[in-house]
């Protein structure tokens, strides 16, 4: 078998292998930092339960869903009570319901959302809770 | 392979009720597990068919009075004070009367009334053309006929501003973080490329609680003795204080020829027989 400009073609590919490869080797050996946010603010560790409105499985996969949820019931329809699948009430607000709790935005949104390069325009507005410099 | 007519019928119906089934079993595996959550109005808040105002513009005696009402509203609501005219953010201000009652001033008029500047706000009128340009929905009239401000969905058009005839809504030509002195950590601010405007204290009102500038002019009443020159009410319920104002003084609106149906009522002048 022949291929016509063979030697041309053989070394495009491997140029192109190596170009589409190359992040693979380049992180090879480095350490991949899991993104670990923490829980561990004032206000949580105050709390004699410590649980979010819902739980823990289902924040970590639904919460900007129910974000968007919080966001028209308090400013289109005016409802500012969540009743949450246990029955217990929460105020709908991020600022003065979510931030108070977590009030370690850097260590708890943006762990995650850097890792997965999301960028939320939330703070655009809302004011981030005020966090020492660590 | 061929198939007659009636195998393609069979066909087709079988694959219909399997499609359909399909969904129902996803749906039933995706549950988000929130059957049992929902939202709704606080037990405090305040409810009314349809907000409105008074202003007793003879209540507002010194400058230290406008000073003090649009105080209240612009430091909780985090309003930046820009301090140019062209970028100016406001939510309640004032005015003097040929600029807020245009076409109702004449030569002869009484002093006091030609020079007095009135509180201004949004009217969060009846029939607001502000909603009916909105193309993304963010201006709305609520049930309780609060115009409500969604800056989620605000595109920044500027529709709603040149809809306006009151010029009560304000653009944020910059990022007004840095003209606000001190921010309400409890309320947010906007963004640069948002219209904002008074919402009748809408946070308020879900918690019980009157409008920011009301409160603060009830404030100056208590030290001063007297009716408050602001009240807050339903326009629907005859007991309301609104209505009670209404009923025993003489009031106007802005521009009532254009037909929005404003909320906001301004008692000028005359003796008080309330």
């Amino acid at each position: 078998m022949r291929i016509y400009d063979g030697g041309k073609i053989i070394i495009g590919l491997v140029i192109f292998v190596g170009l589409v490869t190359f992040p693979f080797f380049y992180n090879i050996g480095k350490p991949n930092v899991k993104p670990e946010p923490k829980l561990d603010t004032p206000e949580i560790q105050k709390l004699t339960e410590k649980k979010c409105v819902e739980s823990k499985a289902f924040m970590r996969a639904e919460h900007m869903k129910l974000l968007y949820t919080w966001r028209d019931a308090a400013v289109r329809a005016g409802e500012r009570i969540y009743v949450n699948s246990e029955g217990k009430q929460f105020t709908i607000s991020l600022q003065n319901t979510c931030m108070h709790c977590h009030s370690n935005k850097k260590k708890f949104c943006d762990e995650c959302h850097t890792y997965m390069a999301v960028k939320p325009y939330c703070w655009n507005c809302h004011i981030a809770p005020k966090e020492k410099e660590t | 392979m061929k198939i007659n007519r009636r195998q393609f019928l069979k066909i087709a119906g079988a694959s219909t009720v399997l499609g359909l089934g399909g969904t129902a079993v996803v749906n039933m595996i995706a549950n988000d597990g929130l059957e049992a959550s929902h939202v709704m109005t606080d037990e405090r808040a305040l409810l009314a068919k349809r907000w409105a105002m008074a202003i007793d513009m003879r209540k507002f005696t010194t400058e230290e009075d406008y000073r003090r009402v649009i105080n209240a509203c612009h430091s909780i609501h985090n309003v930046p004070d820009i301090g140019n005219p062209k970028d100016e953010v406001k939510w309640i201000w004032s005015d003097g009367y040929e600029h807020v009652f245009p076409g109702q001033e004449n030569e002869y008029m009484e002093e006091s009334i030609k020079e007095l500047p009135f509180i201004v706000l949004c009217n969060h009128c009846d029939n607001p053309p502000c909603v009916r340009v909105c193309p993304t929905k963010a201006t709305f009239k609520r049930k309780d006929g609060i115009v409500m401000m969604d800056q989620h969905r605000c595109i920044g058009c500027r529709f709603c501003m040149a809809a306006c005839p009151f010029g009560a809504r304000s653009f944020n030509w910059k990022d007004p973080r840095p003209f606000i002195k001190k921010e309400n950590l409890e309320y947010p601010t906007r963004t640069k490329g948002v219209v904002e405007k008074c919402t009748f204290c809408f946070e308020r009102i879900a918690k019980g609680l009157i409008p920011a500038c009301v409160e603060a002019s009830q404030a100056i009443a208590k030290e001063r003795g007297g009716e408050p020159g602001m009240f807050f009410g339903d326009l629907q319920d005859q007991n309301s204080e609104v209505r009670k104002i209404l009923s025993s003084h003489f009031s106007i609106r802005r521009k009532p020829e254009l037909g929005t149906e404003p909320s906001v009522f301004y008692i000028i002048g005359g003796e008080n027989n309330g």
